[in-house]
């Protein structure tokens, strides 16, 4: 593959698909065992990341590489090579914040900053290197749109100047505005090279996976809302705990057997709260959670799985999964009194591991074993076990949050069709997400949680991404015709 | 009773004395802990120290080459546990804990030949004049050497995490070793120095206890100093110049209970022997009991494995 001056190129792939591996080669983290890269017609081999840096590369991790206890001035020095005095960085960081509409306080400590500000401390930190080529990977998994507007607005300019970004995201959508050129790598190759704008988010989906992608199809008239409906949610209110959280007003709605139900909204806007108050990590102050016309708003996680109500929250390392447990560990953990997988306190390993071995078979876990720690598989492939692990213990309702954040084509198309699947035999699903077009792909009704209230719920054939992105935006005061 | 019989003066200088040997094993712990690892072997390494000092300078009647067996005794001990803990990966708790008690083996072994001899005396700095001084004299130029680097030590520590590059490295190591290691800095490397480093400041405290504070080598002269050395640096909230603060606190309190017995007041000594412990628990409570791990700057990969993974 090759790269020129001043380009945003694209790179593409499917989890494991080897773009980690061919950045951190780039970057100097791990070295190539044949062939050669050349950079500004010299060989170029790094043997270190501070080689690479010296050369010109510079790269923003997924994950940010940033020191929580320390300030953005110290976490910037220490991506440089030779950094400047402190008063004098302090300047610099200032003047490039404002030169790309990145502003940042050099003395703030980092573990107090939001997602989007610390992703901040590494661009600059980058580009305080005048780097010639910028590698991004992932940028905007964590980010608001607000903020990854941002960031495209600031990538756009360094391109403009001569720097050439390596733009490496799940989001199709996102490389068709932003990137001129992708290169398609597929099991460690590369498999073509194109202009995204001229395909279409599909199509360079189907380049990726190498087979065409079946897109989850729903079963029209799903989900008459006739009788009672399986679960209501009355009046939730919540404080939030964390200071940077979104305190839940009187969120109500109400979901039919056999529907999906839909609810939109930009992260940070009481989603992770609405979660918490659902699955009984935290009670909330008020209001009703009705299933089958028992309260549960004072029940534990447990006592609601029991009575039918399963979960998988965002977060899969730490929140669904243990990541340093194995996969049958991991589905002994929610499945237990369900799938009875424990006698008198007595765990039955031999049942817990045909349970995982069946989630692993049905729902396409690409693992080599059951006994593997969950945090050894790929973001895709454990969010499939995670679904599969409830979805495999008969759910009433199942609710999920960013089922598909961070997953590639493939997979998330798999997940959607499963809880579509799962809606068809009669069970109802509540899936929160931030990708309008999931929405409207698999919700039958869909409503919009803004500033921790939530919109009036309407169906699907009334709504078009317009009409949900204005949702999205406005709160439920300045909105009462459309919503009602 | 009779509290008189205190003198402030007295009392301040052998607190500073009595201070020094866990001043500088927490010292040394602090920086082992700054970059992220916890090395439960400080008793292990004091005690080391203090036998290996005391046979050289009886041996060799050099108090130089007493302090620098010391250091490279407590030294190498650190080194096994880097070892066994950055290559081997090994468990932290465990190999520190093990490390103690090696330690205390160790020097019972190679000490039994030396219970109860007396070492020559440690010399003091001359500061003429200075030292005659009314007030200041006593409490500033009374001191053997040691007392002194054992603050210059702190100021250096201070500086070093603080003001420099490399200190900056070593906390970023301690901070979040996966991503100091994405930088391109080399994790193991740092940490073992700051290993040795630990086990050098260790070994040298006890070197302290047996050549100068009793003097004299008895098996298991330490008596948890190494532990309260551990629980100061948690107290000092990992922060140089707090770890005086805390070593004077222990040193105090342990005199104290001394002094009180001496002047006949009636409390069951065991209340005092237990104060400096108490004292050193209620602290540690009340610093755990912040939740904003930020404001206590306790190290974020403290006591992890690293595993080069990329």
């Amino acid at each position: 593959m090759s790269l020129e001056e001043g380009e945003i190129c694209a790179l593409l792939g499917e989890n494991g698909s080897g773009k980690s591996t061919l950045v951190k080669m780039m970057y100097g983290l791990v070295k190539p065992d044949e062939g050669e890269m050349i950079f500004q017609s010299r060989t170029y081999l790094p043997s270190n990341p501070n080689e690479a840096r010296s050369a010109g590369i510079a790269m923003v991790f997924q994950h940010f590489s940033l020191f929580d206890a320390l300030t953005v001035a110290e976490n910037i020095a220490l991506g440089m090579v030779d950094p400047p005095p402190f008063n004098k960085l302090s300047r610099e960081i200032e003047e490039k914040g404002k030169a790309y509409g990145l502003s940042l306080n050099p003395d703030s400590m980092v573990g107090t900053l939001s997602a989007g500000e610390r992703q901040r401390v590494e661009i600059i930190r980058c580009l305080l290197q005048n780097p010639k080529i910028l590698i991004m990977d992932e940028p905007t998994s964590v980010l608001t749109p607000q903020e990854a507007n941002v960031l495209f607005e600031a990538l756009r300019n360094l391109a403009a100047e001569g720097t050439t970004i390596l733009y490496i995201s799940h989001k199709l959508e996102e490389i068709k505005t932003l990137c001129s050129r992708a290169t398609i790598l597929r099991a460690g190759k590369v498999v073509a090279t194109c202009n995204p704008e001229e395909k279409s988010a599909r199509q360079l989906a189907e380049m990726m996976v190498g087979t065409s992608i079946v897109t989850p199809k729903r079963t029209e008239s799903q989900g008459n809302r006739n009788g009672q409906p399986l679960f209501r949610v009355e009046n939730i209110e919540k404080e939030s705990s964390s200071n940077f959280g979104t305190s839940l007003r009187e969120v109500s709605f109400e979901v039919w057997q056999g529907e999906v139900f839909g609810i939109g909204g930009i992260a940070g806007n009481g989603q992770d709260e609405l979660m918490e108050v659902l699955s009984g990590e935290n009670l909330p102050k008020g209001g009703t959670i009705m299933l089958n016309g028992h309260d549960l708003a004072r029940l534990n996680p447990n006592e609601r799985r029991k009575r039918g109500l399963l979960f998988a929250p965002e977060q899969r390392v730490g929140h669904s999964a243990a990541g340093e447990m194995s996969l049958t560990e991991n589905a002994y953990l929610t499945a237990a009194d369900r799938k009875e997988l424990s006698q008198a306190g007595i765990i039955n390993w031999s049942r817990t591991a045909e349970f995982s071995q069946t989630i692993i078979k049905q729902f396409d876990v690409r693992t080599p074993g059951t006994d593997n720690f969950a945090q050894s598989l790929s973001g895709g492939n454990l969010q499939k076990f995670v679904i599969g692990r409830e979805i495999l213990q008969n759910p009433e309702l199942l609710i999920v949050n960013q089922p598909t954040w961070g997953v590639d084509a493939a997979a998330a198309a798999s997940i959607r069709q499963k809880l579509i699947d799962l809606a068809d035999s009669g069970a109802a699903v509540v899936v929160i997400s931030q990708d309008i077009d999931e929405l409207l792909e698999i919700s039958d009704y869909i409503s919009v949680l803004s500033g921790g209230c939530l919109s009036k719920a309407r169906p699907v054939q009334e709504l078009s991404r317009e009409d949900i992105g204005l949702m999205m935006g406005a709160s439920r005061e300045s909105l009462p015709e459309a919503v009602a | 009773m009779d509290f008189a019989a205190i003198n402030p003066l007295i009392f301040f200088s052998t607190m500073v004395a009595a201070s020094i040997p866990v001043l500088l094993a927490a010292l040394g712990e602090l920086v082992v802990e700054k970059s992220g690892v916890l090395n439960l072997g400080v008793e292990g390494m004091m005690i080391i120290g203090a036998v290996c000092g005391f046979i050289t300078i009886y041996n060799t009647g050099s108090p130089l080459f007493g302090v620098l067996a010391s250091i490279v005794a407590g030294g190498l001990l650190a080194l096994i546990f880097g070892i066994l803990t950055q290559v081997l990966h090994s468990n932290q708790v465990a190999t520190g804990l093990a490390l103690t008690l090696f330690g205390l083996g160790l020097s019972a072994l190679i000490g039994q030949p030396f219970a109860g001899i007396k070492p020559p005396t440690f010399p003091k700095p001359d500061f003429g004049f200075l030292s005659d001084l009314p007030v200041l004299g006593q409490l500033l130029f009374k001191y053997d050497y040691l007392v002194y680097l054992a603050f210059i030590l702190v100021v250096g520590v201070s500086y070093f995490l603080n003001r420099t590059r490399a200190g900056l490295i070593l906390r970023s190591i301690g901070e979040n070793h996966d991503a100091a290691h994405a930088l391109g800095y080399n994790v193991v490397r740092v940490r073992l120095a700051a290993i040795m480093f630990g086990g050098g400041c260790a070994g040298l405290g006890g070197g302290y206890l047996a050549m100068i504070r009793v003097p004299q080598w008895t098996e298991g002269m330490t008596a948890g100093v190494g532990w309260i050395a551990l629980a100061l640096v948690v107290f000092a909230s990992w922060r140089p110049y707090r770890v005086i603060l805390g070593a004077f606190l222990f040193g105090g309190v342990t005199l104290l209970q001394l002094n009180l017995q001496a002047v006949g007041i009636k409390i069951n000594p065991a209340y005092l022997s237990m104060a400096p412990y108490i004292i050193t628990i209620v602290a540690l409570v009340v610093i755990s009991g912040s939740s904003n791990r930020l404001s206590t700057l306790a190290p974020g990969s403290l006591g992890r494995l690293f595993y080069k993974t990329m």
